[in-house]
C-alpha cells in the first residue's frame, strides 16, 4: 500500500468504480445461477479471512463461527426489514436507499456477532489451551438452538421478514466486493504491523510473548472480536441475498465449510483464504448433487492436501510474498 | 537499596519444596551468577522472579516495589527482561521479526494507524526497525536479519533470544544457561558481549549457568543454591574455595572447579 495520501484515495476510487462496472456487466451478461456462485464466492472470502485471522494467525482454534454468522445474519436480517421501508420513504426507492439500508444492517450485525464474540472470547481466552474450541463449538449449536425457537424470528421455518416488504434481497455484485476487499486489505494492513507480529508471536509460543511484554489476552480477544464481526457481515450479506434465512442455513457444516478453506488455503494465509473461499463456493456447486457426501468429500479432499501439502496450499506465505520481501514486515516462511 | 531483592522466597509444587526460604539480592550495574547442580531450583527462581510461577512465600522487589504474583507481561514491561533455559523463540518469523515483536513500547500508533497505514503507523515501523537492527549488530546477528529464525545455529539462538529481550530496554536482564551448548571460543566471545552490555547499556544481569569459566570470569557475586535452599554465596574466589559448595555441586571434597 503506497504511503502518498492522493494516491492511495485515486486507487480506492478507480477500483469503486470498476467493481461497480463489474456488477453491472454481470448482471447483463451472465445467468443468475452463476451470479450467485460469485456472490457466495465474494461471502466466503470475508468468511475465511476473518477466520484465518484467529485460527491462522493467532493460532487459537474456534469452531463456531456458524454462530456468529447466524447473529450477523439474522440481526441484519430484522434490521433490514425494519429500516428498509425508512430509508426507501426518506430518499426514495433506488440504488442508493437499497445500500444504504443494507450497509445500516451490515454494521449492526457485525456490531452484535462482535458482542458476542467479546462474551466468548473474555472467558475462554484468558486460558492457555483449547479452551476457544470447546466453548465455540458448543456456542455455535447454542446459537441455532436459539434461532430455531425465536418466534419473532420465525422459528425453525425461518425468518422472511414481515408483510409487506418482507426480507428483500439488497446484496449486489458491487456490496459484496466492496466489504470483501474492504475485510482483505483491513487484516492484511493488521496481519502485517505490530499486533499482527504479536498475534503470531502467540502462536509460536505464548510463554516467550508473554515474557516479552504482549498483553496476550488482549490481543487474542481483540482478534476474536474482529473475526467474529466479519463473520457478523458475511452473515448480513448472505441474509440479504435471499428472501430468507433459516437456522438450518448455519448448522456446524458450516463451521466446517469455514474451516475448509482456511485449511486449504494454508492456515496464516490471507491470500490462502481467499482462494480457499473461492474454491469451497465452486466446489459445493459443483458438488450440488452430492450434496449427502460433502462431509466425505471434505475428508478426503483435506487427507489429501495433508498429505500432498501438509501446510495447505500456501502455508504461512502470501501470494505476493516474493516482490515485497523486502518493504514491509513479512511474517517469514516456517523452516 | 538493591536493584532486585529477595526475601525468604518458598514455592512449592505438590509436596515438594522447589524453593526454600531463599533470599538474596542482584546490585544495580553487577553481574550475578546463580549456580546449582541440576534440580537446584534456578529456573524456578526465575520463573518466580518473572512471574510465571507466583511464589507460595516471601517478597520479591524490583526497584523497591512488591512484584511478586504479578503478570509476566507486567513485569516484563515493568524492566525485568529474560531468556529461557530451552530456546523460546518465535520460530517461523525472521530474526528481525522476532526482535522488533518484543518493541511495544516504541510503537505507540495503534489499530487504527495500522489499519489506515498513517504517517504515524511507518515511524513505529521504522522506528522498530532500526532498534532491532542496533541490537542484532550488537550480537553480531546483522547479517542474519532476514533469515526465519529457526534456522540458525543453537549459539545464534540463544543470542537472538538475548537481542530480543534487549528490546525491551530492560534495567535488568536474567539470562539461563546462555552458554549452553556453546564452544570455548564463543563462550569467550559472550562473555565479552555480557560485559559490553553492562557497561555500554548500564545493564544488570543475572546468570543461571553451568559453565563454570564464564562464570567465574564474569560475575561479580555468585549465589549457590541447592536442593532449593541457599547453600553458599560471596565473590567467585570466595565461592570456589567454600567446602559446602563444592560437595553440593562436585559430589566430592578434593577435586576444584577449572
Amino acid at each position: 500500500m503506497s504511503k502518498s495520501p492522493t494516491l492511495r484515495v485515486v486507487v480506492v476510487a478507480t477500483l469503486f468504480v470498476a467493481l461497480f462496472l463489474a456488477g453491472v456487466a454481470l448482471r447483463a451478461n451472465v445467468i443468475e445461477y452463476v451470479q450467485r456462485i460469485v456472490l457466495l464466492a465474494g461471502i466466503n472470502i470475508i468468511l475465511a479471512v476473518g477466520l484465518n485471522l484467529i485460527n491462522g494467525t493467532t493460532g487459537q482454534f474456534s469452531l463456531g463461527h456458524a454462530g456468529f454468522m447466524a447473529i450477523g445474519a439474522y440481526a441484519a436480517a430484522y434490521v433490514g426489514v425494519l429500516l428498509g421501508p425508512l430509508v426507501e420513504g426518506w430518499c426514495g426507492p433506488g440504488l442508493l436507499a437499497d445500500g444504504l439500508t443494507l450497509n445500516l444492517a451490515l454494521v449492526v450485525g457485525a456490531f452484535f456477532s462482535a458482542c458476542a464474540g467479546l462474551l466468548i472470547g473474555i472467558p475462554s481466552l484468558r486460558l492457555r489451551g483449547d479452551y476457544l474450541a470447546v466453548v465455540t463449538l458448543g456456542f455455535g449449536e447454542i446459537i441455532r438452538i436459539v434461532f430455531t425457537n425465536a418466534e419473532f424470528l420465525g422459528s425453525a421455518t425461518g425468518y422472511f421478514g414481515d408483510e409487506p416488504a418482507g426480507l428483500r434481497e439488497y446484496t449486489s455484485f458491487f456490496w459484496v466486493y466492496v466489504w470483501a476487499l474492504l475485510v482483505v486489505v483491513g487484516l492484511y494492513n493488521l496481519t502485517f504491523s505490530q499486533m499482527g507480529r504479536s498475534l503470531v508471536a502467540i502462536r509460536e509460543d505464548e510463554i516467550a510473548a508473554e515474557a516479552i511484554a504482549t498483553p496476550t489476552t488482549r490481543l487474542k480477544v481483540q482478534a476474536f472480536v474482529i473475526s467474529a464481526a466479519t463473520a457478523g457481515i458475511a452473515g448480513g450479506l448472505f441474509a440479504h441475498m435471499q428472501a430468507g434465512i433459516r437456522p438450518e442455513d448455519f448448522r456446524f457444516e458450516k463451521s466446517i465449510d469455514m474451516l475448509v478453506m482456511v485449511i486449504i488455503g494454508g492456515l496464516g494465509s490471507i491470500s490462502g483464504a481467499v482462494l480457499g473461499g473461492i474454491f469451497v463456493a465452486v466446489t459445493l456447486e459443483l458438488m450440488r448433487d452430492l450434496a449427502q457426501y460433502r462431509l466425505v468429500i471434505y475428508a478426503l479432499l483435506l487427507v489429501v492436501i495433508m498429505i500432498v501439502r501438509p501446510r495447505g496450499l500456501l502455508g504461512t506465505r502470501e501470494l505476493f510474498d516474493t516482490w515485497k520481501k523486502k518493504s514491509g514486515p513479512s511474517q517469514g516462511s516456517r523452516a | 537499596m538493591s536493584l532486585l531483592e529477595l526475601e525468604r522466597v518458598d514455592k512449592v509444587f505438590g509436596g515438594l519444596a522447589a524453593l526454600k526460604g531463599v533470599s538474596f539480592s542482584v546490585e544495580k550495574g553487577s553481574i550475578f551468577g546463580l549456580i546449582g547442580p541440576n534440580g537446584a531450583g534456578k529456573t524456578t527462581l526465575f520463573n518466580v522472579i518473572t512471574g510465571v510461577y507466583e511464589p507460595d512465600g516471601g517478597s520479591i522487589r524490583f526497584r523497591g516495589r512488591d512484584i511478586a504474583g504479578e503478570r509476566p507481561a507486567v513485569i516484563a514491561a515493568g524492566g525485568i527482561a529474560r531468556t529461557f533455559q530451552n530456546i523460546r523463540l518465535f520460530r517461523s518469523m525472521s530474526v528481525e521479526q522476532n526482535v522488533m515483536v518484543a518493541g511495544h513500547h516504541l510503537h505507540q500508533s495503534g489499530m487504527v494507524d495500522a489499519l489506515l497505514r498513517t504517517r504515524r503507523y511507518y515511524r513505529d515501523e521504522a522506528r522498530l526497525e532500526k532498534k532491532a537492527h542496533e541490537l542484532l549488530e550488537v550480537l553480531g546477528l546483522g547479517p542474519l536479519a532476514a533469515e526465519p529464525a529457526g534456522s540458525l545455529p543453537y549459539g545464534s539462538q540463544r543470542r537472538l533470544e538475548i537481542a530480543r529481550a534487549l528490546m525491551l530496554e530492560p534495567e535488568l536482564l536474567l539470562l539461563d544457561e546462555p552458554a549452553a551448548g556453546m564452544n570455548s571460543q564463543e563462550a569467550h566471545e559472550l562473555e565479552h558481549q555480557l560485559r559490553f552490555l553492562r557497561s555500554e547499556l548500564s545493564l544488570s544481569l543475572v546468570l543461571v549457568e553451568h559453565n563454570m569459566s564464564v562464570v567465574m570470569n564474569v560475575c561479580d557475586f555468585v549465589h549457590v543454591v541447592d536442593h532449593g535452599e541457599t547453600i553458599g554465596q560471596g565473590v567467585p574466589e570466595q565461592v570456589k574455595a567454600d567446602p559446602r559448595v563444592l560437595a553440593a555441586y562436585l559430589g566430592q571434597e578434593e577435586s576444584v572447579p577449572a
